[in-house]
């Protein structure tokens, strides 16, 4: 037993990389915020300009939805953090996962919000239009208001699911919570810093799971979330 | 343009890239074919779990669920990876992998198999034991029909999303696609291994992204 915990829960190892790992926490947290960010705004615009029904315009929309949404993200990290360099595009790991996060976050959420545009019964767009209201105008004052109710609880929890892929930036030498973690395992030759990163996880998460949970039983338009 | 094509989709290097891509793709597909069976079979026992008499069997089922819901899979398998050796337990890199996916998918699977039992009113629960079935009768006969149609879009969507995770292996080691494009790539300096791998994932998991959103589109549209 006390290998077990020397092994996994060895204090003076884990009081060592605790900076690094709260460091990684600070990360981690600044990841996921500016991904949920933009990857939300990006799906939004693009479900808004699906709405305009311009068909080249919805192959490319649907084109990228798809591939983002089918290929793994981290093999898109990959894509752009070691492939791109090779046509002279070059960019950080932080703006790799960033970007690559955000545009799989951006698909997913292209596609629940046009769902609730379609969900908007085509009367009342027509209805809007003849009482004078533009396209635009419609659109913000009839439809999205009503398709963001839909939206809510799929929108949360695919938010939530790429928070938790923050941990693939690690693959791309971004210091958040399981680099650090990693990097601590590795110097110590010790899991205690992953029992820590763990850990880490825990205090950021599972509040997210109890948080996405309740919006998931308060919005709920189907029994379950995706994940 | 001539510099994308052989940066990225050099047609000698994808040849050369080929067999091992191929093997790669076959330990990918058995990944999928250990992780999804085995996952789905896990979150049925928690959901049924959810719906037992005894009270600490619901609970530890949600501490379950939530926990390895909470944890990244790539955090989960890093932790299996190279935290069981030093417990003595040295297992082959597929079986390590295969244990980290069981914990990450069940609780996934598991919290939409519950949330698809819950969906179905109490009230035909009631009926159904009232008229003499027993509880695995109702929930065989009753409930699990019922509740199936509105997990569907759910279920595809986490398949989908447990095909896409099996890419993380690769951090690991272990031979999948991702891990033989890698190698390709490291060794070629070149990048159409990597992008190939890619139009595979794509190829392979398309048709689940068009089913999902054929679904996501119904599933509003009742409405």
């Amino acid at each position: 037993m006390s290998a077990l915990v020397d092994t996994f829960f060895n204090l003076a190892i884990m009081r060592q990389y605790l900076p690094q790992v709260v460091q990684g926490m600070g990360v981690t947290v600044v990841l996921a915020l500016v991904v949920v960010a933009t990857g939300i705004a990006l799906g939004f615009l693009l479900a808004v300009l699906r709405s305009l029904r311009w068909r080249p315009l919805n192959v490319l929309i649907v084109l990228f939805a798809d591939v983002f949404r089918a290929v793994p993200p981290l093999v898109i990290l990959i894509v752009i953090y070691f492939a791109l360099p090779g046509i002279g595009v070059r960019f950080s790991g932080f703006a790799s996962a960033w970007i690559g996060l955000s545009l799989v976050l951006a698909a997913f959420a292209e596609e629940i919000v046009w769902a609730g545009i379609l969900s908007v019964p085509r009367g009342q767009w027509e209805a809007a239009r003849a009482s004078g209201l533009q396209r635009g105008q419609t659109l913000r004052l009839v439809v999205l208001p009503q398709a963001a109710r839909l939206t809510v609880a799929p929108l949360t929890s695919r938010a939530i699911v790429i928070t938790k892929n923050t941990a693939l930036a690690s693959v791309v030498a971004v210091g958040e919570i399981l680099y650090q973690a990693q990097a601590g395992y590795a110097f110590s030759y010790n899991p205690s810093p992953l029992t820590l990163g763990a850990i880490a996880y825990l205090i950021l998460f599972i509040p997210l799971v109890w948080f996405g949970r309740w919006v998931e039983a308060r919005y709920a338009v189907r029994p379950a979330g995706v994940r | 343009m001539d510099a994308l094509i052989s940066g990225f989709l050099n047609p000698t290097i994808l040849a050369e890239a080929a067999p091992y891509l191929l093997r790669g793709l076959v330990m990918t597909l058995g990944l999928c074919l250990v992780a999804i069976p085995l996952g789905i079979a896990g979150g049925l026992v928690l959901a049924l779990a959810s719906t037992a008499r005894h009270r600490w069997i619901r609970w530890s089922a949600v501490v379950y669920t939530d926990l390895f819901r909470a944890f990244p899979p790539l955090v989960l398998l890093l932790f299996v990876a190279f935290g069981l050796p030093f417990l003595g337990v040295l297992l082959p890199p597929i079986v390590s992998v295969s244990i980290a996916f069981l914990l990450n998918t069940s609780s996934y699977y598991g919290e939409i198999l519950r949330t698809g039992i819950e969906s179905i009113p109490r009230g035909q629960t009631e009926a159904a034991r009232s008229t003499g079935l027993t509880r695995w009768q109702t929930l065989r006969h009753v409930v699990i029909p019922q509740a199936v149609r509105n997990m569907t879009p759910d279920l595809i969507s986490n398949t989908l999303e447990v095909a896409k995770i099996t890419s993380i292996a690769s951090v690991v080691a272990l031979p999948e696609l991702l891990y033989a494009a890698r190698q390709v790539q490291s060794v070629t300096y070149n990048a159409t291994p990597v992008i190939a791998a890619g139009l595979i994932y794509l190829i392979l998991l398309w048709p689940l992204v068009r089913l999902l959103s054929r679904y996501e589109r119904q599933a509003v549209s009742i409405r």
